[in-house]
């Protein structure tokens, strides 16, 4: 298939995440204006981090005084949970070449993640760099867009329009996580086990540390459950 | 020139974790049992990544982001294409919000 026509079919398949971002992003723009950010540096953040959950906490620590390096190592660990993500993204991406699998991996979010590897798969585990560029890109877009009109100072999006589309967000992960927790028993329960995990965890350490080990426990259940080739 | 810096060094241990396995997973190649946990991972994420945030949409009304989640449920059972389970949990939350 032409490699245009690829991208584009990645860009559109990406679209839902670039207009759940949006709102989001335009809340972190505001928010960071708010913490003595001009626009430009909101929008520098998102272009540069984008991993919108700590740049939210990073700009709200700003505001309660924390110092710099806090905020940094904050950001780290909040962050962290991309690690296991871009081992399964990267586990995809053997064939690429370097340079490919050192960009795409910058573009790994909790929603580029969800829609790359439970998504509909129409390449059968051989997902092309062009259709990953332009998934990501346009999730991208729609976050470092979103941040610049936020920082511009637009506030016109009410706080119940942010909460809804943060539900979005979590439909999004629902509604690619169910269909395969539906078809395969195993999927459910790695799935299941991994909620109940980081409840539980969440009550006694950090949510992003919960987050890691709960993913890392469950997903070692699927050692014993998941079929040996497939 | 604090807030660049504060950018600039989350950027960098943020990239951090994102690259790593760019770096290391080139041709190894894992055990059986590695090759399945990997496979095993996009469930258990999502599953974390779901609950308990799903709560947390609202901090002070858990029930709302709790509804949202359970109309994606339902939306998702219905063999809806993703955009309508996020457009379907997004207005419900927004017209509770309202009725509330």
């Amino acid at each position: 298939m032409k490699g245009k026509l690829v991208f584009l079919q990645g860009a559109r398949a990406g679209l839902p995440i670039a207009l759940g971002y949006f709102p989001i992003a335009i809340a972190f723009g505001v928010l960071a204006g708010q913490a003595q950010f001009s626009w430009q540096e909101a929008t520098l953040m998102s272009l540069l981090v984008f991993a919108g959950a700590s740049q939210f906490v990073g700009v709200s620590m700003l505001l309660s005084g924390a110092g710099g390096l806090q905020i940094i190592a904050a950001t780290f660990f909040i962050n962290l949970r991309h690690l296991i993500m871009s081992l399964s993204v990267n586990d995809r991406m053997r064939d690429f070449r370097p340079l490919q699998k050192a960009t795409l991996s910058f573009f790994i979010t909790d929603e580029t993640f969800g829609l790359l590897t439970l998504g509909e798969d129409k390449w059968s585990g051989k997902t092309p760099p062009g259709y990953m560029a332009g998934l990501m890109l346009t999730a991208y877009l729609g976050w470092v867009s979103g941040s610049a009109v936020g920082g511009l100072g637009a506030e016109f999006i009410p706080p119940q329009v942010t909460t809804a589309m943060t539900v979005g967000l979590y439909g999004l992960f629902i509604g690619l996580l169910v269909p395969p927790a539906r078809k395969t028993r195993s999927y459910a329960l790695i799935a299941l086990a991994s909620m109940l995990i980081n409840w539980i965890l969440s009550l006694v350490m950090a949510g992003g540390w919960a987050l890691v080990l709960a993913a890392m426990l469950a997903a070692g259940m699927g050692i014993y459950l998941m079929e040996e080739d497939q | 020139m604090r807030n660049l810096a504060i950018i600039l060094g989350m950027a960098g241990v943020t990239y951090l974790p994102r690259l790593l396995p760019a770096l290391f997973m080139g041709r190894v190649n894992f055990p059986p049992w590695f090759q399945k946990w990997l496979r095993s991972v996009p469930y258990a994420v999502l599953g974390a990544l779901i609950f308990p945030g799903v709560l947390l949409v609202d901090r002070d009304q858990p029930w709302l982001g709790l509804a949202g989640g359970l109309t994606a449920v339902g939306l998702s059972f219905l063999n809806l294409p993703l955009t309508l389970v996020m457009a379907g949990s997004i207005t419900a939350v927004f017209l509770l919000q309202l009725l509330v």
